[in-house]
């Protein structure tokens, strides 16, 4: 995107905007929820499905939709990282993909 | 040494993995910036005010197609819409923070930061502002730094997918939902949450597919049947089951 407006690119102003709704998701919910004197059991039930809930998005159409490689080393990291810390899982998964592509997949 | 200070220090302890994991992303960013049209000191900024990876990642690919800024600055917030949820569970445990520190913290609230703040409330620790932001500035600064060099290094990585850069989110992400295992409706959750978001991929798809997969889990989590006493409830709810 090219152009100046009000003495700065657009680009400039796109980051501003960007910067600005990016903090609003980052306060607005708890701003919503501060006006709850308590927080009913099924709120806080889905409150606490929350990390789970929102990180699976992440991974699941990642898993079947970005090549055999990618799928595998998400299924063997699925069932090492159930015995394995984290970091442990990562340099294998990352070893994994790596020799996986290399051998073609 | 004071509490706070022991507590910054445990925070910058944790960041390290994170700063590890996330500094290719951060490379990778600011190189694709400056592929994408961007010049060294906007993708700088981007780091700098955004501090969150994935939007910024969606936000380049639109800056290059030359799309109406509002669909760039709306993509951006469909993105990080999952921060909603991550503010209204954390805000729950950030009761030792005063307001303007909360509004600080906030900021800095990145996936990682919300699982490891999660994960330390869920083991009785203090969520202190000092512990929180001992963890947050690190990768903040080691975020920026990594798209500044990677935006004037970027044409060295030429082929990001042959050294799997490309495959490392998912992998990282895949470890946060195992360490949340312990939690009630844990598995439910998240085989709703994963298929929902297959679906929502395929149909809709990106970024809606974060959202609605999202949406899917936390309306099982709901519909289940309540348990007393779990290991992710707020101390609220533990005060209200006795």
């Amino acid at each position: 995107m090219n152009g100046d407006f009000w003495g700065l690119p657009v680009n400039v102003w796109i980051i501003f905007a960007a910067a600005v709704v990016t903090y609003a998701t980052r306060v607005g919910g708890h701003m919503m929820l501060s006006r709850m004197r308590s927080i009913p059991p099924r709120v806080d039930a889905a409150l606490n499905a929350v990390p789970a809930a929102v990180l699976a998005t992440l991974v699941a159409p990642a898993a079947v939709s970005n090549g055999s490689a990618e799928a595998i080393t998400l299924a063997v990291c699925l069932v090492i990282g159930l015995r394995l810390p984290m970091m442990g899982m990562f340099a294998i998964g990352w070893a994994l993909v790596v020799a996986l592509r290399a051998w073609g997949l | 040494m004071s509490p706070s200070r022991t507590d910054f220090l445990t925070g910058v302890r944790a960041s390290v993995p994170i700063v590890a994991a996330s500094a290719p992303f951060a490379l990778l960013f600011g190189a694709l910036a400056v592929d994408n049209g961007l010049s060294v000191g906007e993708a700088v900024l981007m780091s700098a005010l955004l501090f969150a990876g994935a939007s910024q990642m969606v936000g380049l690919e639109l800056f290059s197609s030359g799309i109406a800024p509002w669909i760039i600055v709306f993509s951006v917030f469909a993105v990080n819409f999952r921060h909603v949820l991550y503010s209204a569970a954390l805000g729950r445990r950030m009761g030792l923070m005063p307001g303007w520190r909360k509004a600080v913290a906030f900021f800095f609230l990145t996936d990682p930061q919300y699982a490891s703040a999660e994960t330390r409330a869920d083991g009785g620790k203090p969520l202190s502002f000092a512990w929180y932001m001992g963890m947050a500035v690190p990768i903040y600064l080691f975020w920026v730094l990594g798209g500044f060099l990677g935006a004037v290094f970027g044409r060295l990585i030429t082929d990001p997918e042959a050294i799997g850069l490309d495959a490392l989110l998912p992998i990282y992400f895949l470890g946060l939902v195992l360490g949340f295992r312990q939690r009630s409706g844990w598995l439910p959750v998240v085989i709703a949450s994963g298929l929902a978001s297959i679906a929502a991929y395929h149909t809709v798809g990106s970024p809606w597919h974060v959202s609605l997969g999202a949406l899917a889990g936390v309306i099982v989590a709901v519909l289940l049947p309540p348990v007393p006493d779990t290991a992710g409830s707020a101390p609220a709810a533990r005060e209200e089951a006795s």
